[in-house]
């Protein structure tokens, strides 16, 4: 037997003996906490409506994310985010708090190492592809649009 | 607008379990989920799909990070329209500019206030 | 002997000491530390300063459990988790002592005390300390992700502790003997799973076990207990079905430090890691059952997986490494 068979032997071994936890309360936990946090967009966006009637339906959204954003960044400086991270998984990755605590959470980590080379280098350790992605993304979806409407 | 929130709440619920979903069937960690879920939005916004579902979902599909995507692929093309190629490169980021910008701020000036912990 | 070596002078723990954070304080082996910090990060302003603090807590401590004084110590051989094993080397200069960096990982108790009974043994050097130990936050931040990051923690995942251990070795005054040492090789079976350190780790500690016991023609049964250092509950379930493909039943003498090193609601799935953890089980809990003749004869062997985030970012698969002491109560001859 090679090193390769050997070593495919004994990953398929250890895949067979990993603890395996029922996915159900951690689907449940991302479904209800997912919910809650869009739920939350909601009524926010409803308010500023309601208390500012005259605002465009575009800049109440705008509002309502930075204002989501604020309360993520504030909940990972007092360490409340990571816990609900911890219980609710991807019910508080996938939404924008999510993207706000990955770029926090660094910031506040490496400020040791100083203000340029800790926080604003560090900032985009996680977040850095979603932005980059998305860009490179949105530019090529455009250049396409502009080719279809040359024709 | 009762229905809103409940739209936004059962839709936004099963994006973010989709998330889950994915972290416990491909071990993914939060970059791979996040830079996942944006090109999801910017497809969606691509092909036109994104409007239809945010026209009753709102917050749902608005919050999670596709959102974002869709704003990123949605102001590139409107940006198109508006003043030619130039457009692709400056509508993007256009859209987002708010969020991004809150999101580095806020970052910024909680990195000042705030340490990280052990848990 | 292919890779196992006996000290016929019989050096001596004279002086062992062990320091933990809280929460590692709160484990079944609490009340065998001899410091359990109230705050882990020990006054200081980064935790990697505190960790240097700990392992200088450390090191004193066990050289004054020795009755000497840091003058009176010809070498330190240290290693840690961070890059270019900071914690050590400042602990060094800071200690005024001629110093060996080691790095073995986790294994690095074991690297220590092999390198520095050979040393000892060969009455090159009269004293020497041996330490290592490892923070939980400051290997969080440069194998993981950063503390507040909202993440789940897979269930094959490890709790790096905070905790540091030190033993004084010496031919002159009492304590446990350091009678043979086996030096592991490195062993890697393709585990590209950084959450899986467990796994990684666990045929590097078969191969030198079973090594060991083809070497010295001993059993499992002539120890009255074998310990690994971080395997955690599933590399210990591994190691123990690996070896058995061997034909070596380890039986019930057999623990695994990391395995029992919390409670089970203390919530670090399959245990502790780090190299902490032997470190300090050492230093305080298995020197404290050799001193009182509760074990005769101990195998200690620490287990490390030599992982970095350049190479596993780069698809390279986590090899591991184990050394193997026998350590036996003193005042035999």
């Amino acid at each position: 037997m090679n090193n390769n068979q050997r070593n495919e032997a004994y990953n398929q071994y250890v895949e067979a003996r990993i603890p395996r936890t029922k996915p159900w309360p951690s689907l449940f936990n991302s479904f209800w906490v997912g919910g809650v946090i869009c739920l939350l967009g909601q009524a926010i966006d409803t308010l500023i409506l309601y208390w500012f009637p005259s605002i465009s339906e575009q800049n109440a959204w705008a509002w309502t994310l930075i204002v989501l954003i604020f309360l993520a960044s504030f909940l990972t400086g007092v360490g409340v985010y990571d816990k609900i991270g911890k219980f609710a998984g991807g019910g508080s990755i996938v939404p924008i708090t999510g993207f706000s605590n990955s770029i926090s959470s660094p910031a506040i980590e490496f400020k040791h190492e100083g203000i340029i080379y800790g926080t604003c280098v560090k900032m985009f350790t996680i977040a850095g592809p979603v932005i980059v992605v998305g860009v490179v993304a949105s530019v090529v979806v455009g250049i396409i649009y502009w080719i279809i409407g040359l024709f | 607008m009762g229905i809103d929130f409940l739209w936004a709440f059962l839709i936004g619920g099963a994006i973010c379990m989709l998330g889950q979903v994915l972290i416990i069937t491909t071990k993914i960690t939060s970059a791979r989920i996040l830079v996942t879920f944006v090109l999801i939005g910017v497809v969606l916004q691509a092909f036109g799909l994104f409007e239809p579902i945010s026209g009753f979902a709102k917050a749902g599909v608005n919050v999670p990070i596709i959102g974002f995507g869709a704003s990123l692929a949605k102001g590139a093309m409107g940006a198109v329209k508006s003043v030619g190629l130039l457009g692709a490169f400056t509508g993007g980021l256009q859209a987002t500019a708010g969020g991004i910008a809150a999101a580095v701020g806020f970052a910024f000036l909680f990195s000042l206030i705030f340490k990280s912990r052990t848990k | 002997m292919k890779q196992t070596i006996e000290f016929r002078n019989r050096p001596k723990i004279i002086g062992s000491y062990s320091i933990v954070g809280p929460k590692e304080g709160q484990g079944p082996f609490g009340e065998y530390f001899d410091y359990v910090m109230k705050d882990d990060s020990f006054g200081e302003k980064t935790y990697e300063l505190a960790e240097r603090k700990m392992f200088e807590h450390a090191i004193t401590g066990a050289i004054e459990k020795a009755g000497l004084n840091t003058g009176d110590i010809n070498l330190m051989l240290a290693g840690d988790l961070l890059n270019q094993i900071i914690s050590s080397s400042y602990t060094a200069r800071d200690m005024n002592i001629p110093y060996l960096g080691l790095f073995g990982a986790c294994s690095t108790m074991a690297e220590t005390l092999a390198v520095g009974a050979t040393l000892v043994n060969g009455k090159h050097f009269r004293n020497v300390i041996c330490a290592t130990g490892s923070h939980f936050s400051t290997a969080e931040r440069q194998f993981r992700f950063p503390l507040e990051l909202g993440n789940q923690r897979v269930p094959t995942s490890q709790w790096t502790v905070t905790a540091a251990g030190a033993s004084v070795l010496s031919l002159e005054g009492e304590g446990p003997e350091i009678t043979m040492a086996t030096f592991g090789k490195v062993v890697d079976f393709g585990i590209v799973d950084v959450n899986n350190m467990g796994a990684a780790m666990a045929p590097s500690a078969a191969s030198v076990i079973h090594t060991h016991f083809e070497d010295t023609g001993r059993k499992p049964t002539d120890y009255d207990l074998i310990v690994t250092g971080d395997l955690g509950k599933l590399g210990a379930e591994i190691l123990v079905d690996l070896l058995e493909d061997k034909g070596i039943k380890l039986g019930p003498s057999y623990s695994d430090c990391g395995h029992s090193y919390f409670t089970r609601n203390q919530d670090t799935m399959c245990g502790a890691s780090g190299c902490g953890v032997s470190a300090s089980v050492l230093n305080s809990y298995i020197v404290k059952k050799l001193n009182k003749g509760e074990y005769k004869r101990v195998l200690f062997v620490p287990t490390g997986a030599l992982m970095s985030t350049t190479a596993s970012q780069q698809g390279e698969s986590i090899p591991g490494v184990s050394h193997a002491i026998v350590i036996e109560a003193g005042g035999r001859k």
